[in-house]
Protein backbone atom coordinates (compact mmCIF):
# COMPACT_ATOMS: atom_id res chain seq x y z
CA UNK A 1 0.00 0.00 0.00
CA UNK A 2 1.51 3.63 -0.74
CA UNK A 3 2.54 5.48 2.05
CA UNK A 4 0.00 8.15 2.84
CA UNK A 5 3.01 10.87 2.90
CA UNK A 6 6.25 10.85 1.08
CA UNK A 7 8.84 13.13 1.33
CA UNK A 8 12.35 12.46 -0.80
CA UNK A 9 15.11 14.69 -0.27
CA UNK A 10 13.04 17.25 -0.14
CA UNK A 11 13.74 21.34 -0.28
CA UNK A 12 12.00 23.89 0.48
CA UNK A 13 12.76 27.69 0.88
CA UNK A 14 11.99 31.15 2.60
CA UNK A 15 14.04 33.54 0.31
CA UNK A 16 17.30 31.49 -0.24
CA UNK A 17 17.30 30.04 3.49
CA UNK A 18 16.53 26.28 3.42
CA UNK A 19 13.36 25.54 5.48
CA UNK A 20 13.73 22.22 4.73
CA UNK A 21 17.13 20.95 3.36
CA UNK A 22 16.37 17.27 2.11
CA UNK A 23 14.26 15.96 4.01
CA UNK A 24 13.36 12.58 3.59
CA UNK A 25 10.01 10.61 5.37
CA UNK A 26 7.01 8.12 4.68
CA UNK A 27 4.19 7.60 6.95
CA UNK A 28 2.04 5.10 5.92
CA UNK A 29 -1.72 5.02 6.54
CA UNK A 30 -3.30 5.24 10.36
CA UNK A 31 0.02 6.18 11.49
CA UNK A 32 0.62 8.18 13.85
CA UNK A 33 4.23 9.91 13.91
CA UNK A 34 5.82 12.70 16.47
CA UNK A 35 8.09 14.78 14.68
CA UNK A 36 10.76 15.57 17.16
CA UNK A 37 13.54 18.31 17.27
CA UNK A 38 14.85 21.47 18.67
CA UNK A 39 13.48 24.85 17.70
CA UNK A 40 15.01 25.09 14.26
CA UNK A 41 14.46 21.76 13.15
CA UNK A 42 12.57 21.80 10.51
CA UNK A 43 9.22 20.50 12.36
CA UNK A 44 7.08 23.03 11.62
CA UNK A 45 7.97 23.17 7.77
CA UNK A 46 7.35 19.77 7.29
CA UNK A 47 4.18 20.22 8.41
CA UNK A 48 3.71 23.08 6.11
CA UNK A 49 5.02 21.56 3.39
CA UNK A 50 2.57 18.15 3.97
CA UNK A 51 -0.65 20.80 3.69
CA UNK A 52 0.78 22.35 1.18
CA UNK A 53 1.33 25.96 2.29
CA UNK A 54 5.12 25.71 1.90
CA UNK A 55 6.30 24.97 -1.81
CA UNK A 56 8.30 22.26 -2.60
CA UNK A 57 11.57 23.53 -4.32
CA UNK A 58 13.07 20.22 -5.41
CA UNK A 59 12.97 16.39 -4.35
CA UNK A 60 9.62 15.14 -4.50
CA UNK A 61 6.61 15.39 -1.96
CA UNK A 62 3.58 12.95 -2.30
CA UNK A 63 0.48 13.32 0.03
CA UNK A 64 -2.39 10.75 0.43
CA UNK A 65 -1.47 10.17 -3.39
CA UNK A 66 -1.16 13.35 -4.88
CA UNK A 67 1.88 14.88 -6.06
CA UNK A 68 2.44 18.83 -3.91
CA UNK A 69 4.87 19.27 -6.71
CA UNK A 70 2.79 19.56 -8.87
CA UNK A 71 -0.41 21.01 -7.44
CA UNK A 72 0.06 21.54 -3.99
CA UNK A 73 -3.60 22.52 -3.24
CA UNK A 74 -4.91 19.21 -4.66
CA UNK A 75 -4.67 17.83 -1.17
CA UNK A 76 -6.26 20.10 1.58
CA UNK A 77 -10.10 18.96 1.01
CA UNK A 78 -8.60 16.05 3.11
CA UNK A 79 -6.06 17.74 5.67
CA UNK A 80 -6.78 18.95 8.70
CA UNK A 81 -4.11 21.47 10.24
CA UNK A 82 -3.24 22.94 13.87
CA UNK A 83 -0.48 25.45 13.62
CA UNK A 84 0.75 27.97 16.32
CA UNK A 85 -1.84 30.11 15.23
CA UNK A 86 -5.92 29.43 14.93
CA UNK A 87 -6.64 29.60 11.44
CA UNK A 88 -10.30 31.37 13.23
CA UNK A 89 -11.87 34.75 12.36
CA UNK A 90 -11.80 36.53 15.50
CA UNK A 91 -15.55 38.23 15.08
CA UNK A 92 -17.14 35.09 13.89
CA UNK A 93 -18.42 32.95 17.15
CA UNK A 94 -17.25 29.69 17.78
CA UNK A 95 -20.33 28.11 15.66
CA UNK A 96 -19.96 30.92 12.50
CA UNK A 97 -16.10 29.35 12.11
CA UNK A 98 -17.10 25.68 12.34
CA UNK A 99 -20.04 26.08 9.76
CA UNK A 100 -17.37 27.73 7.59
CA UNK A 101 -15.12 25.42 7.86
CA UNK A 102 -17.05 22.63 7.05
CA UNK A 103 -19.21 24.17 4.62
CA UNK A 104 -15.71 25.39 2.63
CA UNK A 105 -14.74 21.69 2.45
CA UNK A 106 -18.10 20.64 1.02
CA UNK A 107 -19.51 19.16 4.24
CA UNK A 108 -22.89 19.38 6.01
CA UNK A 109 -23.27 21.55 8.80
CA UNK A 110 -25.82 19.22 10.63
CA UNK A 111 -22.98 17.07 12.75
CA UNK A 112 -21.62 20.14 13.96
CA UNK A 113 -23.22 20.53 17.16
CA UNK A 114 -22.02 17.16 19.05
CA UNK A 115 -18.39 18.30 17.91
CA UNK A 116 -19.33 21.62 19.94
CA UNK A 117 -20.14 19.88 22.91
CA UNK A 118 -16.94 17.08 22.84
CA UNK A 119 -14.90 20.37 22.70
CA UNK A 120 -16.72 22.25 25.72
CA UNK A 121 -18.72 24.70 23.42
CA UNK A 122 -22.16 23.52 24.74
CA UNK A 123 -25.18 25.94 24.23
CA UNK A 124 -24.39 30.06 24.38
CA UNK A 125 -20.79 29.14 25.00
CA UNK A 126 -20.79 28.39 21.10
CA UNK A 127 -22.05 31.59 20.37
CA UNK A 128 -19.32 33.20 21.42
CA UNK A 129 -17.37 35.24 19.21
CA UNK A 130 -13.82 33.70 18.86
CA UNK A 131 -11.64 36.63 19.97
CA UNK A 132 -13.89 37.05 23.20
CA UNK A 133 -12.59 33.07 24.05
CA UNK A 134 -9.21 32.34 26.52
CA UNK A 135 -6.90 31.18 24.30
CA UNK A 136 -7.33 27.62 25.50
CA UNK A 137 -10.87 27.76 24.35
CA UNK A 138 -9.69 28.93 21.00
CA UNK A 139 -7.13 25.98 20.83
CA UNK A 140 -10.30 23.93 21.40
CA UNK A 141 -12.46 25.34 18.66
CA UNK A 142 -9.65 25.00 16.06
CA UNK A 143 -9.60 21.37 17.38
CA UNK A 144 -13.20 20.99 16.51
CA UNK A 145 -12.81 22.52 13.50
CA UNK A 146 -10.13 19.79 12.61
CA UNK A 147 -12.56 17.08 13.39
CA UNK A 148 -15.68 18.85 12.26
CA UNK A 149 -14.19 18.86 9.07
CA UNK A 150 -13.42 14.92 9.05
CA UNK A 151 -10.05 14.98 7.55
CA UNK A 152 -7.66 12.00 6.77
CA UNK A 153 -4.34 13.54 7.79
CA UNK A 154 -4.26 15.22 10.69
CA UNK A 155 -1.14 17.31 10.60
CA UNK A 156 -0.98 19.19 14.22
CA UNK A 157 1.96 21.30 15.44
CA UNK A 158 2.04 21.71 19.32
CA UNK A 159 -1.15 20.49 19.61
CA UNK A 160 -1.00 20.45 23.35
CA UNK A 161 0.53 24.52 23.92
CA UNK A 162 -2.46 26.40 24.95
CA UNK A 163 -4.68 23.62 26.64
CA UNK A 164 -5.33 22.90 30.67
CA UNK A 165 -4.99 19.58 31.93
CA UNK A 166 -8.31 18.32 30.66
CA UNK A 167 -8.02 19.91 26.98
CA UNK A 168 -4.22 18.18 27.18
CA UNK A 169 -6.04 14.80 28.20
CA UNK A 170 -9.07 15.26 25.56
CA UNK A 171 -6.06 15.54 22.80
CA UNK A 172 -4.64 12.58 23.52
CA UNK A 173 -7.97 10.65 24.15
CA UNK A 174 -8.89 12.45 20.14
CA UNK A 175 -5.59 11.36 18.86
CA UNK A 176 -5.86 7.70 19.87
CA UNK A 177 -9.32 8.06 18.33
CA UNK A 178 -8.42 8.74 15.60
CA UNK A 179 -5.45 5.91 15.05
CA UNK A 180 -8.25 4.07 16.36
CA UNK A 181 -10.16 5.29 12.91
CA UNK A 182 -7.18 5.13 10.87
CA UNK A 183 -6.98 8.06 10.49
CA UNK A 184 -2.76 9.51 9.66
CA UNK A 185 -1.63 12.09 11.94
CA UNK A 186 1.50 13.79 12.07
CA UNK A 187 2.28 15.88 14.51
CA UNK A 188 5.22 18.21 16.08
CA UNK A 189 5.45 18.17 20.19
CA UNK A 190 7.90 19.50 22.58
CA UNK A 191 5.12 17.13 25.35
CA UNK A 192 7.49 14.64 25.12
CA UNK A 193 5.89 12.54 27.52
CA UNK A 194 2.31 12.67 26.01
CA UNK A 195 3.44 12.78 22.53
CA UNK A 196 5.46 9.40 22.78
CA UNK A 197 2.32 7.64 24.84
CA UNK A 198 0.45 8.81 21.44
CA UNK A 199 2.96 7.86 18.50
CA UNK A 200 3.72 4.93 16.76
CA UNK A 201 7.09 6.29 15.80
CA UNK A 202 9.66 9.08 16.21
CA UNK A 203 10.94 10.71 13.79
CA UNK A 204 14.03 13.35 14.61
CA UNK A 205 14.89 16.49 12.72
CA UNK A 206 18.11 19.00 12.97
CA UNK A 207 18.81 21.15 10.37
CA UNK A 208 15.99 20.63 8.04
CA UNK A 209 16.40 16.99 7.32
CA UNK A 210 15.70 13.70 8.89
CA UNK A 211 18.09 12.16 11.08
CA UNK A 212 19.44 9.38 13.35
CA UNK A 213 17.95 9.98 17.02
CA UNK A 214 20.80 11.24 19.13
CA UNK A 215 22.85 9.25 21.71
CA UNK A 216 21.00 9.63 25.26
CA UNK A 217 23.32 11.09 27.76
CA UNK A 218 21.72 11.31 30.49
CA UNK A 219 22.72 14.72 31.16
CA UNK A 220 20.18 15.57 27.87
CA UNK A 221 16.86 17.59 29.17
CA UNK A 222 14.78 15.55 26.45
CA UNK A 223 14.08 11.83 27.22
CA UNK A 224 15.91 9.09 25.26
CA UNK A 225 13.80 7.82 22.38
CA UNK A 226 11.21 5.56 23.35
CA UNK A 227 11.34 1.66 22.34
CA UNK A 228 8.65 2.44 20.00
CA UNK A 229 11.12 4.59 18.32
CA UNK A 230 11.98 4.32 14.49
CA UNK A 231 15.28 5.16 13.05
CA UNK A 232 14.65 7.23 9.83
CA UNK A 233 17.34 7.99 7.16
CA UNK A 234 17.92 11.08 5.16
CA UNK A 235 17.48 8.78 2.04
CA UNK A 236 15.45 6.25 2.75
CA UNK A 237 11.96 5.52 5.08
CA UNK A 238 11.93 4.21 8.44
CA UNK A 239 14.02 1.54 9.75
CA UNK A 240 12.47 -0.34 12.71
CA UNK A 241 14.75 -0.13 15.59
CA UNK A 242 15.92 -3.13 16.69
CA UNK A 243 15.46 -3.78 20.96
CA UNK A 244 18.45 -1.59 21.69
CA UNK A 245 17.81 -0.91 25.36
CA UNK A 246 20.36 2.13 25.31
CA UNK A 247 17.33 3.62 23.23
CA UNK A 248 14.79 2.60 25.77
CA UNK A 249 13.55 5.09 27.83
CA UNK B 1 -17.11 28.25 -7.55
CA UNK B 2 -20.15 30.10 -7.28
CA UNK B 3 -20.97 28.40 -4.07
CA UNK B 4 -17.52 29.02 -2.61
CA UNK B 5 -18.11 32.84 -3.50
CA UNK B 6 -21.61 33.35 -1.82
CA UNK B 7 -19.69 31.48 1.24
CA UNK B 8 -17.04 33.95 1.32
CA UNK B 9 -18.67 37.11 0.84
CA UNK B 10 -21.40 36.22 3.36
CA UNK B 11 -18.54 35.33 5.67
CA UNK B 12 -16.96 38.90 5.29
CA UNK B 13 -19.99 40.81 5.52
CA UNK B 14 -21.13 38.96 8.37
CA UNK B 15 -17.54 40.04 9.93
CA UNK B 16 -18.09 43.85 8.83
CA UNK B 17 -21.24 44.01 10.11
CA UNK B 18 -20.66 42.84 13.57
CA UNK B 19 -16.79 44.70 13.53
CA UNK B 20 -18.72 48.05 12.34
CA UNK B 21 -15.63 49.06 10.77
CA UNK B 22 -17.19 50.24 7.37
CA UNK B 23 -19.52 51.96 9.21
CA UNK B 24 -17.44 53.31 11.93
CA UNK B 25 -14.43 54.16 10.13
CA UNK B 26 -14.56 53.97 6.43
CA UNK B 27 -18.08 56.24 6.09
CA UNK B 28 -16.35 58.89 8.09
CA UNK B 29 -13.72 58.76 6.20
CA UNK B 30 -15.31 59.53 2.99
CA UNK B 31 -17.29 62.64 4.25
CA UNK B 32 -14.11 63.89 5.43
CA UNK B 33 -12.85 63.30 2.02
CA UNK B 34 -15.78 65.05 0.92
CA UNK B 35 -15.56 68.10 3.66
CA UNK B 36 -11.91 68.29 2.59
CA UNK B 37 -12.52 69.03 -1.14
CA UNK B 38 -15.74 71.41 0.30
CA UNK B 39 -12.61 73.39 2.39
CA UNK B 40 -10.04 73.06 -0.30
CA UNK B 41 -12.72 74.77 -3.46
CA UNK B 42 -14.14 77.05 -1.08
CA UNK B 43 -17.93 77.12 -0.42
CA UNK B 44 -19.15 78.26 -3.47
CA UNK B 45 -21.57 76.15 -5.18
CA UNK B 46 -20.91 77.37 -8.89
CA UNK B 47 -17.54 76.00 -8.21
CA UNK B 48 -18.17 72.73 -6.25
CA UNK B 49 -21.73 71.47 -7.86
CA UNK B 50 -19.22 70.77 -11.67
CA UNK B 51 -16.73 69.46 -9.71
CA UNK B 52 -18.79 66.63 -7.52
CA UNK B 53 -18.58 64.11 -9.82
CA UNK B 54 -14.83 64.13 -9.69
CA UNK B 55 -14.89 64.65 -6.07
CA UNK B 56 -17.38 61.76 -5.43
CA UNK B 57 -15.39 59.08 -7.47
CA UNK B 58 -12.01 60.22 -5.76
CA UNK B 59 -13.50 59.88 -2.45
CA UNK B 60 -14.63 56.19 -3.64
CA UNK B 61 -11.44 55.79 -4.68
CA UNK B 62 -9.80 55.97 -1.73
CA UNK B 63 -12.09 54.59 0.24
CA UNK B 64 -11.84 51.48 -1.68
CA UNK B 65 -7.96 51.72 -0.32
CA UNK B 66 -9.57 51.11 2.88
CA UNK B 67 -11.98 48.68 1.95
CA UNK B 68 -9.80 46.45 0.15
CA UNK B 69 -7.04 46.66 3.48
CA UNK B 70 -9.89 45.77 6.14
CA UNK B 71 -11.03 42.75 3.51
CA UNK B 72 -7.30 41.38 4.16
CA UNK B 73 -6.95 42.52 7.95
CA UNK B 74 -9.44 39.67 8.95
CA UNK B 75 -7.34 37.76 7.25
CA UNK B 76 -4.08 38.16 8.26
CA UNK B 77 -5.64 37.67 12.42
CA UNK B 78 -4.43 34.22 13.68
CA UNK B 79 -2.94 33.35 10.16
CA UNK B 80 -6.58 32.92 8.46
CA UNK B 81 -5.34 33.63 5.63
CA UNK B 82 -3.43 30.15 5.64
CA UNK B 83 -6.53 28.58 7.25
CA UNK B 84 -8.58 30.09 4.34
CA UNK B 85 -5.99 28.25 2.02
CA UNK B 86 -6.20 24.95 3.43
CA UNK B 87 -9.80 25.22 3.45
CA UNK B 88 -10.03 23.68 0.59
CA UNK B 89 -11.85 26.36 -1.25
CA UNK B 90 -11.91 27.23 -4.90
CA UNK B 91 -9.45 30.62 -5.25
CA UNK B 92 -11.86 31.96 -7.95
CA UNK B 93 -14.46 31.48 -5.76
CA UNK B 94 -12.44 33.04 -2.69
CA UNK B 95 -11.46 36.19 -5.23
CA UNK B 96 -15.22 36.62 -6.40
CA UNK B 97 -16.45 36.34 -3.01
CA UNK B 98 -14.14 39.23 -1.57
CA UNK B 99 -14.57 41.16 -4.34
CA UNK B 100 -18.57 40.67 -3.81
CA UNK B 101 -18.32 41.86 -0.73
CA UNK B 102 -16.16 44.33 -1.46
CA UNK B 103 -18.41 45.99 -3.46
CA UNK B 104 -21.37 45.10 -1.79
CA UNK B 105 -19.94 48.04 1.01
CA UNK B 106 -18.84 50.19 -1.83
CA UNK B 107 -22.27 50.34 -2.71
CA UNK B 108 -23.77 51.28 0.19
CA UNK B 109 -20.97 53.64 0.93
CA UNK B 110 -22.03 55.40 -2.34
CA UNK B 111 -25.35 55.92 -1.82
CA UNK B 112 -24.25 57.97 1.25
CA UNK B 113 -21.43 59.85 -0.74
CA UNK B 114 -24.42 60.80 -3.49
CA UNK B 115 -26.50 62.40 -0.32
CA UNK B 116 -23.40 64.15 0.34
CA UNK B 117 -22.29 65.45 -2.59
CA UNK B 118 -26.21 66.71 -3.09
CA UNK B 119 -25.89 68.15 0.29
CA UNK B 120 -22.84 69.64 0.27
CA UNK B 121 -21.86 70.75 -3.10
CA UNK B 122 -25.44 71.60 -4.35
CA UNK B 123 -25.33 68.54 -7.30
CA UNK B 124 -28.79 68.20 -8.44
CA UNK B 125 -29.23 64.11 -9.29
CA UNK B 126 -30.39 63.31 -12.94
CA UNK B 127 -30.26 60.60 -14.78
CA UNK B 128 -30.28 58.21 -12.34
CA UNK B 129 -30.53 55.13 -14.87
CA UNK B 130 -26.48 56.53 -15.54
CA UNK B 131 -25.65 57.41 -12.44
CA UNK B 132 -26.58 53.65 -11.09
CA UNK B 133 -25.04 51.95 -14.26
CA UNK B 134 -21.89 54.08 -13.49
CA UNK B 135 -22.18 53.05 -9.52
CA UNK B 136 -22.39 49.14 -10.64
CA UNK B 137 -19.95 49.06 -13.58
CA UNK B 138 -17.23 51.19 -11.51
CA UNK B 139 -17.58 49.78 -8.00
CA UNK B 140 -17.12 45.95 -9.23
CA UNK B 141 -14.01 46.97 -11.49
CA UNK B 142 -12.21 48.58 -8.19
CA UNK B 143 -13.71 45.67 -6.16
CA UNK B 144 -11.64 43.42 -8.41
CA UNK B 145 -8.55 45.56 -8.99
CA UNK B 146 -8.40 45.79 -5.19
CA UNK B 147 -9.47 42.73 -4.60
CA UNK B 148 -6.46 41.44 -7.00
CA UNK B 149 -3.62 43.71 -5.90
CA UNK B 150 -4.39 43.08 -2.38
CA UNK B 151 -3.66 39.81 -1.87
CA UNK B 152 -0.25 41.01 -3.92
CA UNK B 153 0.18 43.45 -1.21
CA UNK B 154 -1.00 41.38 1.95
CA UNK B 155 1.44 38.98 2.21
CA UNK B 156 4.19 41.38 2.08
CA UNK B 157 5.32 43.62 5.24
CA UNK B 158 5.02 46.68 3.19
CA UNK B 159 1.53 46.25 2.08
CA UNK B 160 -0.32 49.71 3.52
CA UNK B 161 2.03 51.83 1.12
CA UNK B 162 2.18 49.39 -1.70
CA UNK B 163 -1.58 48.64 -1.92
CA UNK B 164 -1.78 52.72 -3.05
CA UNK B 165 0.58 52.39 -5.36
CA UNK B 166 -0.66 49.38 -7.06
CA UNK B 167 -4.41 49.97 -7.06
CA UNK B 168 -4.42 53.86 -7.58
CA UNK B 169 -2.59 53.77 -11.25
CA UNK B 170 -4.51 51.07 -12.87
CA UNK B 171 -7.67 52.45 -12.03
CA UNK B 172 -7.44 55.87 -13.58
CA UNK B 173 -9.52 54.78 -16.14
CA UNK B 174 -12.74 53.77 -13.88
CA UNK B 175 -11.97 57.44 -12.00
CA UNK B 176 -11.78 59.18 -15.58
CA UNK B 177 -15.08 57.19 -17.33
CA UNK B 178 -16.94 57.27 -14.33
CA UNK B 179 -16.25 60.58 -13.58
CA UNK B 180 -17.46 61.31 -17.74
CA UNK B 181 -20.63 59.38 -17.21
CA UNK B 182 -22.02 61.26 -14.00
CA UNK B 183 -20.96 64.50 -15.74
CA UNK B 184 -23.06 63.23 -18.35
CA UNK B 185 -25.84 62.61 -16.06
CA UNK B 186 -25.57 65.35 -13.95
CA UNK B 187 -25.78 67.98 -16.67
CA UNK B 188 -28.96 66.53 -18.09
CA UNK B 189 -26.67 64.78 -21.07
CA UNK B 190 -27.24 61.07 -19.87
CA UNK B 191 -27.09 60.02 -23.68
CA UNK B 192 -23.98 61.07 -23.82
CA UNK B 193 -22.53 58.89 -21.11
CA UNK B 194 -23.00 55.45 -23.39
CA UNK B 195 -19.29 55.35 -24.17
CA UNK B 196 -17.85 55.83 -21.39
CA UNK B 197 -19.98 53.01 -19.03
CA UNK B 198 -19.17 50.33 -22.08
CA UNK B 199 -15.54 51.24 -20.75
CA UNK B 200 -16.54 50.93 -16.99
CA UNK B 201 -18.05 47.32 -18.12
CA UNK B 202 -15.20 46.29 -20.29
CA UNK B 203 -13.01 47.53 -17.29
CA UNK B 204 -14.86 45.25 -14.65
CA UNK B 205 -15.42 41.77 -17.17
CA UNK B 206 -11.56 42.41 -17.72
CA UNK B 207 -10.39 42.84 -14.23
CA UNK B 208 -13.05 39.80 -13.04
CA UNK B 209 -11.75 37.56 -15.77
CA UNK B 210 -7.77 38.39 -14.48
CA UNK B 211 -8.76 37.84 -10.77
CA UNK B 212 -10.81 34.88 -11.33
CA UNK B 213 -7.45 33.27 -13.35
CA UNK B 214 -4.67 34.86 -11.18
CA UNK B 215 -5.90 35.21 -7.62
CA UNK B 216 -4.93 31.39 -6.78
CA UNK B 217 -1.35 31.37 -7.14
CA UNK B 218 -1.35 34.92 -6.26
CA UNK B 219 -2.71 33.65 -2.84
CA UNK B 220 -0.26 30.83 -2.91
CA UNK B 221 3.23 32.45 -3.38
CA UNK B 222 2.19 35.84 -1.24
Amino acid sequence: MAPAVRLHEAVALAGRFPLLAGASLEVGEGEVVHLRGPNGAGKTSVLKVLAGLLAVHSGEATVLGRDLVADRRAVRREIGMLGHQSFLYEELTVEENLRFAVRANRGVVTGIRPVLEQFGFAGRLASIPVGRCSAGQQRRASLAVLVARGARLWLLDEPHAGLDQDGRDLLDELLTGARAAGRTVVFASHELERAEAIADRVVHLAGGRVVEPPEPTGASDSPAPSAQAARQTISGPAVPVTEDPAHVA
Amino acid sequence: MLRDAVLVAGKDLRIEIRSRVGLNQIGPFAIAVLLLFGLALGPDRRVLAPASAGLFWVAVLLSTLLAVQRSYAIESADAARDGLRLSGLDPAGIFLGKASAVAAQLLVLEAGLTVGVTLLYGAHLSGALVLVAACAAGTLGLAAVGTLYGVVASGLRTRETLLPLLFLPVVAPVLLAATKAWDAALAGTPSHAGGWLDVLVVFAVLYIAIGTVAFGPLLEDG
